[in-house]
């Protein structure tokens, strides 16, 4: 029982040690990677949202960007062509992709393994299809620019600018912050146990008396309303929302964030996201060729940590890992 | 005593091959009820059938005398009824506290259930953070009971608890389905060992082609053993 207690104190002190040294990134780090940190905080987010699917649910989704875009685009939409406030423009975009996955999880989880990855790749196909079908609001591949006097808050008397370097590293850093201590408490609770045990065997939970179905439901709900805040934060934070963030590109970005810092981890989205984006930064800038570079080192990575990151230090060093 | 569970006159498929052709069954309040039959007679889908796990197409399955046949899957358990499959079927993965608590969470139940719980199987609360893929197969078995009975169930189905462990875990498992008779659970068990059978069972349901053929008390067995000869191929 002491050492139970002990892992959870540990487990607390390390996620809030990382919440702590994200912050003072945004004093220490330069602009560059302050920038490059705003970004990657916000794609983490988005990768927490699928790992609850995918790392802890065992559900392998080829759609999550049609949840990602769902929130970017009921946030940007509104900003755009109505003028609506920040706080309730992010509302409409959690909204919408909650709506979007609660639609997509009635009729996907009818599937399961092969045939759930092709259902969901193909609902996220029609998606980007439709963003780019409907001009006349998307603006198609071009893509909507929100402008900077679109995306102030307005709090006591003072103008708070989401374009504003810092601004927009902390409001990311609390958005992520956020979401990982919410999953942090959710797989840790009796929900995050059902969830697991699902991955491992469905009949078995079944037979034990849970209702499998409405449970996965469940998970592809709070995965899709994570990935929507993420969308949303993302467009409201950058000030572009644009039919790329549907493709099926950002599915697979997800899905590698994830494998790359270790499924079913809770601070692997993070690890694998900046590992992402710093093998790509620091490779484009040796030959325009970089892809080539960046699948070596994942070549590499995968040999020598099979369960990405977090994943391997897990099960080799650190079992008490979350 | 009175029945408990009234299985009458099921049919089930796995696809389009019958299995169970009308089988009729009834389990008393608080008594072993072992199914005996050669593979493939259908014990193992009876079980199944009775768990929501097989679709029953015709016939009916009530348990105190309400329909449970037409219930999804995972209704059934809430009933009161827990199934402890072959094989153990645990959650490898998760430690054996974990294994007990997605137990415990169904019919809502908390800390004085677990340790009732793990009073009848004392070696596992020495093992509750160990990963329950890494217990041998008798503490195995005894986690799979155990999970099962974390929902306090008034009926247990066992499908061959005691297949492949070595002598005393088949002693020690005995002596719990002895033990919650006693504590008033009424049990099915399929079970291949003729010894445990005669020695833990109040009657005998024969299964021969997906139909219950004959049931007899452990006393008529006795006296006729050569069902035993014509229904399992032992003398």
């Amino acid at each position: 029982m002491t050492e139970v207690r002990s892992n959870a104190t540990r487990i607390w002190l390390l996620h809030a040690a990382v919440i702590v040294l994200l912050l003072a990134g945004n004093f220490l780090l330069p602009e560059y990677h302050r920038g490059m940190f705003s970004r990657a905080l916000v794609l983490a987010t988005y990768a927490m949202g699928y790992n609850l699917l995918f790392g802890y649910t065992g559900l392998l989704s080829l759609g999550h960007a049609m949840f990602f875009a769902a929130g970017m685009y009921g946030a940007g939409l509104p900003v755009y062509h109505l003028g609506w406030d920040v706080p309730l423009v992010f509302a409409t975009g959690i909204a919408a992709a909650g709506l979007l996955s609660l639609a997509v999880g009635v009729l996907a989880l009818r599937t399961t393994g092969v045939a759930f990855m092709i259902v969901t790749m193909m609902f996220a196909q029609i998606f980007f299809l439709a963003t780019l079908y409907f001009t006349t609001w998307t603006r198609g591949e071009e893509g909507l620019v929100l402008q900077p006097t679109t995306r102030a808050i307005e709090f006591a008397g003072n103008t708070i600018s989401l374009s504003d370097p810092s601004t927009r590293y902390l409001v990311a850093l609390t958005l992520f912050a956020i979401v990982l201590l919410v999953s942090l408490r959710l797989v840790k609770s009796s929900f995050g146990r059902t969830l697991v045990a699902i991955r491992e065997n469905e009949e078995r939970v079944r037979m034990l008396g849970y209702n499998v179905f409405a449970t996965k439901l469940l998970a592809v709900v709070f995965s899709g309303l994570v990935c929507g805040a993420a969308g949303a934060a993302y467009g409201l934070l950058f000030g572009y929302v644009g039919s790329g963030f549907a493709s099926s590109q950002y599915s697979i970005l997800a899905l590698l964030y994830v494998l790359l810092g270790g499924a079913a981890t809770t601070l692997g989205p993070l690890v694998g996201t900046l590992f992402m984006f710093y093998v790509i930064d620091y490779t484009s800038g040796l030959t325009s060729a970089y892809l080539l570079l960046v699948g070596v080192v994942l070549i590499i990575l995968i040999l020598f940590f099979p369960k990405g990151l977090l994943g391997t230090i897990r099960e080799k060093w650190l079992p008490w890992l979350p | 005593m009175s029945e408990i569970l009234t299985v009458d006159g099921i049919d089930a498929y796995y696809g389009e091959v019958q299995v169970l052709r009308g089988l009729d069954l009834t389990l008393q309040k608080g008594e072993v009820l072992c199914l005996l039959g050669r593979n493939g007679a259908g014990k193992t889908t009876t079980l199944k059938a009775i768990m929501g796990l097989v679709a029953v197409r015709a016939g009916s399955i009530s348990k105190d005398g309400a329909t449970i046949s037409k219930l999804a899957a995972h209704e059934v358990p809430r009933t009161g009824i827990a199934y402890v499959p072959q094989g153990r079927r645990l959650f490898a993965e998760m430690s054996v506290e974990e294994n007990l608590e997605i137990g415990l969470m169904t019919r809502r139940k908390g800390q004085a259930t677990k340790n009732r719980v793990l009073d009848l199987f004392p070696l596992l609360r020495s093992r509750l953070n160990q990963r329950s893929g890494t217990l041998s197969g008798g503490e195995q078995q005894m986690l799979a009971m155990a999970r099962a009975l974390c929902l306090e169930p008034d009926i247990l189905l066992l499908d061959e608890p005691t297949e492949g462990l070595m002598p005393s875990m088949i002693a020690r498992i005995r002596e719990t389905v002895v033990g919650l008779r006693e504590a008033g659970v009424s049990t099915i068990l399929v079970e291949q060992r003729v010894d445990a059978v005669l020695a833990i069972a109040d009657r005998v349901a024969f299964i021969e082609n997906g139909q219950n053929r004959e049931t007899l008390s452990v006393d008529e067995l006795r006296q006729n053993p050569e069902h035993l000869r014509r229904y399992v191929g032992v003398n």
